[in-house]
């Protein structure tokens, strides 16, 4: 059963390096979403530093869901859900290690050039590690509700639109506690509530999206 | 593993959004034979096969195997049935054998891989990415890949759609031997097999319209 999942989570790995490579494609957009908004609002120093981790956070919202659709949109054209939905490892499952597939490629890429952009917006030194970790913290959730999102639009042909008015708001709650998070680790407030609802918005959606999804995916294989 | 005896419907009715496809169908397999459903397009072949893999849910009836309601089991599904549809569930960009072997994996059956393919007649494909297989290709890579399951039940839609003669044959052999071990199929096919006519049973889904007094009852 375990073996399972990391075979249905490393099959969706490969595929995603295969036939042009979603992640560089949503690392490119996430540095150029950011790179716009030095453009736009001018070589103002102070005004970047400060909004520097919102714009990133937001940048990481729109890659994270720019790639979405990928999730189940080809192995319901190809017929491969119908034999996930037959195969020995429940669907809950299933759709979890696609998820867990999702935030390995999308995700952690993004992560990683984070630090990147925050020398471009100017960002405070001490604002970096907090950063990651509270991306660490807050991105998984990303990918877990997008993947309900992803299977209830799986049908639809273009779905793309629906799927960002169905998912967008449902991210509010990882941007606001993601930027308050990062800013109390800066201020060194001690106790950090922010960071800790952030990690139990993940939870929660870690313990939601399973039923959720597959409940969706078979609704689309009907 | 213990061995099939029978797997039957009863009354079975399925709707796809506000229309009833079939009512009132019911059908009986034995172990080696082979059931074929014709009837013409639209009456419900592909839905029949669907309702039996457990990807539609049925309005009404039954399905027994040996006389125990399987209906909306996975767990049982999983284990017995091998649902080959008009898709062929195979990715483009890896290699037949990758194909195959993803699959088999999950099934849990690696061994069965060479045979299979070699059944199929692709052995000189396998490094071949899919993407790059002419249809009929494709379709035989799908059948090596359903060849790979363990299942006594096997759900064939059009599997000869593409299929050149010397593939046909090949499938009919794989049919053969799969029945001659005691093993069920279901299959929506106008083609002959060319397979023993004892063996053969056929449903014709004609048989079974929905009327119009039934969908009146819905409302």
């Amino acid at each position: 059963m375990n073996n399972l999942f990391w075979k249905i989570t490393v099959r969706d790995i490969k595929l995603s390096w295969h036939g042009g490579s979603t992640s560089s494609m949503v690392v490119a957009f996430f540095i150029i979403v950011v790179s716009l908004f030095p453009l736009g609002i001018g070589p103002e120093q102070n005004m970047l530093a400060r909004i520097a981790v919102g714009v990133i956070w937001v940048a990481a919202l729109l890659a994270c869901l720019l790639s979405l659709d990928r999730i189940f949109q080809a192995d319901y054209e190809d017929g491969s859900l119908d034999q996930y939905a037959l195969s020995p490892l429940p669907l809950e499952l299933t759709v979890l290690a696609k998820a867990l597939a999702h935030w390995v490629t999308t995700s952690v890429p993004l992560i990683l050039i984070t630090p990147l952009l925050g020398i471009l917006m100017n960002m405070d030194d001490a604002a970096f590690m907090p950063l990651i970790y509270a991306m660490l913290a807050g991105t998984p959730a990303l990918s877990l509700i997008g993947t309900i999102g992803a299977s209830l639009t799986v049908s639809l042909r273009r779905g793309g639109v629906l799927l960002s008015l169905l998912i967008l708001p449902l991210y509010v709650p990882v941007l606001i506690f993601g930027v308050m998070a990062v800013d109390a680790m800066v201020m060194k407030i001690g106790s950090n509530a922010p960071l800790l609802f952030l990690g139990a918005f993940t939870l929660f959606s870690l313990a939601i999206t399973p039923w959720a999804s597959a409940a969706a995916v078979r609704l689309a294989l009907d | 593993m213990k061995i099939l005896e029978t797997f039957c419907a009863t009354n079975l009715s399925v709707n796809r959004g506000d229309r009833l496809v079939f009512q009132g169908l019911g059908f009986e397999l034995r172990g080696g034979e082979i059931l074929k459903l014709v009837g013409p397009n639209g009456s419900g072949k592909s839905t029949l096969l669907k309702t039996l893999a457990g990807l539609i849910d049925a309005t009404d009836g039954d399905i027994l195997s040996d006389e125990n309601s399987v209906l909306g089991d996975a767990e049982w599904a999983a284990r017995n049935l091998c649902y080959l549809g008009h898709k062929n569930a195979l990715k483009r960009e890896f290699t037949v054998l990758e194909n195959i072997e993803f699959w088999a994996g999950v099934w849990g059956n690696q061994d069965k891989i060479t045979l299979s393919i070699e059944q199929m007649g692709i052995g000189y494909l396998a490094d071949t990415p899919v993407r790059y297989l002419s249809s009929g290709q494709t379709r035989r890579t799908a059948l090596a890949r359903s060849l790979c399951h363990n299942a006594k039940i096997w759900l064939y839609d059009e599997p000869t759609v593409g299929l050149d003669d010397q593939g046909l044959g090949l499938l009919a052999d794989a049919m053969k031997k799969h029945m001659a071990s005691g093993g069920m199929i279901i299959c929506a096919t106008h083609v002959d097999l060319g397979l023993d006519k004892d063996t053969i049973k056929t449903l014709n889904l004609a048989d079974f319209p929905a009327s119009a007094s039934a969908l009146v009852d819905q409302w």
